[in-house]
């Protein structure tokens, strides 16, 4: 069973189109990348698919559940990270662990026991006390990201997660992620090409709303015929036509 | 409840705020103090304590609707709000987790005014308890106010339309200067707002005549109850469609 399955999703702001006529289908512990030029549509197919933004037509199921019909149940698996980091700025970087762990239906024992355990694997401990909002914009990132991986979802969408990562972090969140390959479904945006060549499964590149191409990495640098996959993005992002 | 630890949460944000401390309890306290002193000074029946300590009571509680509004907005626009409506909070989870923790500070700061009062002369009574449960429905109508700002505009716009909010209340609440001098057209917009009924109730309550009492506060009542429904649907409104 794939673990998304999109048919249609599309999604209209006023006359601006910013996901056209959608159909994906992700695979249960694939991990699928999302790559395109800024305001190619990568954040709107994540907010509709975490029901954040109702899609204009079409529907997705994320084990079986519809985003347009059953949110609350989607709700009750996923977990995101968005683009922007979210943390509550007075709370220190424990409580907000805490209190996303509790929100996703977590005792007080069983939070705290998740919240150390996140803490540990993403090397939150020196800062563990201290107020998100006196954190640097890295370290306020990498909690942005734990928060995402405490409820401990089936499918994650990850938005730009390694954004303003100093190198060592984004190693140390790359083989985190290697870890979950194959568990947890994951969905990840990023203008980092290498970080999608080392990760995914298989690539998505979008265009204008428009999702041009889909394979694997080498799969896409055959299409393209190219050998490094940056070239590859560039020749399938500025073409023209629609690739068969 | 899910709604529990996302109002501890809010809780957290609230009284780790140095502003909101000198605001709640600071500038009441103060203008208490000084109104008092003018009044020991040059006897003005209007800053007679039992008139007064209402009065401040009230404008007091209009700070709230800052605090709300600001807590309310800046996790709108820091995406963190975003965070949580991908997260399996329903929207009465939000509602009662706004609300919930700023009624304690409301009624502190209340208390914090009236005890503050006794020292200054207001008779010690159980009217001052009366008093304490009929300023609850202003309470629930500034803290409405803020979740219906917090709701629609950005924390900078907030602090704005707050304090054009405090100021009419302070203005039209009949605390500073007799109301019936100013107008009639002046004295009949005051009473058709929430402000000067609230402080009528609740000097009525003080005086202990509870005949005065419900005709003021079944406006305050009115006020408070629309002011919640309508940003109640505005907020689910958002809900469905989080942008930030
Ligand atoms: N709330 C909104 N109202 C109007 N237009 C919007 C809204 N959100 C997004 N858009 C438009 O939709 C298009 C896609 O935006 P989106 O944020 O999905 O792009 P993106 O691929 O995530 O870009 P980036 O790489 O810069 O994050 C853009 O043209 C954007 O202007
Ligand atoms: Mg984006």
């Amino acid at each position: 069973m794939s673990a998304i399955q999109i048919t249609g999703l599309t999604k209209k702001f006023k006359e601006r189109t910013a996901v056209q006529p959608l159909d994906l289908s992700v695979n249960q512990g694939e991990f699928f990348s999302v790559l395109g030029v800024n305001g190619a549509g990568k954040t709107t197919i994540i907010r509709m698919l975490s029901c954040l933004t109702e899609p204009t037509s079409g529907d997705a199921t994320l084990l079986g559940q519809s985003i347009v019909s059953n949110p609350r149940a989607v709700k009750e698996i996923i977990n995101v990270s968005p683009q922007e980091t979210a943390v509550a700025p007075r709370l220190t970087v424990r409580e907000n662990l805490e209190l996303i762990a509790r929100i996703y239906g977590n005792d007080r024992n069983s939070a705290k026991e998740k919240a150390t355990k996140v803490i540990d694997s993403l090397g939150l401990s020196e800062v563990e006390r201290d107020k998100a909002k006196t954190l640097s914009g890295g370290w306020q990132r990498r909690l942005s990201i734990a928060m995402a991986l405490i409820s401990e979802p089936k499918i994650l969408f990850l938005d730009e997660p390694t954004l303003g990562l100093d190198v060592l972090a984004r190693r140390e969140l790359w083989s985190l992620i290697e870890k979950m390959k194959g568990e947890v479904t994951i969905l990840l945006t990023t203008h980092y090409l290498e970080e999608a060549e080392a990760l995914s499964d298989r690539v998505g590149i979008m265009v204008k709303g428009e999702l041009r191409a889909v394979g694997t990495v080498s799969e896409l640098n055959a299409r393209a015929g190219n050998q490094k996959f940056e070239d590859a993005f560039v020749s399938i992002a500025t073409e023209s036509g629609v690739i068969a | 409840m899910r709604a529990f630890p996302f109002a501890s949460r809010n809780l957290k944000e609230l009284i780790r705020d140095p502003m909101m401390i000198i605001f709640a309890i600071g500038f009441p306290v103060i203008l208490l103090l000084l109104l008092s002193a003018i009044h020991s000074n040059a006897p003005v029946s209007l800053f007679a304590i039992s008139k007064l300590s209402p009065g401040i009571a009230v404008f007091g509680l209009s700070f709230i609707s800052l605090f709300s509004g600001m807590l309310i907005a800046k996790d709108r626009c820091s995406s963190f709000l975003m965070r949580l409506f991908a997260s399996p909070l329903s929207a009465s989870d939000y509602i009662l987790g706004y609300i919930l923790p700023l009624l304690p500070v409301a009624i502190i700061q209340s208390v914090v005014c009236f005890v503050l009062s006794f020292f200054l002369g207001l008779s010690v009574t159980a009217n001052v308890l009366l008093a304490l449960v009929v300023l609850i429905p202003t309470s629930v109508l500034f803290i409405g106010t803020g979740l219906l700002m917090g709701t629609l505009v950005n924390d900078k716009a907030v602090g704005g339309i707050a304090s054009i909010i405090i100021n009419l209340s302070a203005w039209l609440s009949g605390t500073w200067f007799n109301l019936n001098l100013v107008g009639s057209m002046f004295k009949a917009i005051s009473d058709a707002l929430p402000f000067a009924n609230a402080v009528n109730a609740a000097r009525a309550a003080i005086s202990g005549d509870y005949a005065a009492i419900f005709p003021s506060l079944l406006w305050v009542i009115g006020y408070a109850v629309a002011v919640l429904v309508i940003s109640i649907v505005i907020f689910r409104r958002k809900m469905m469609n989080a942008t930030t």
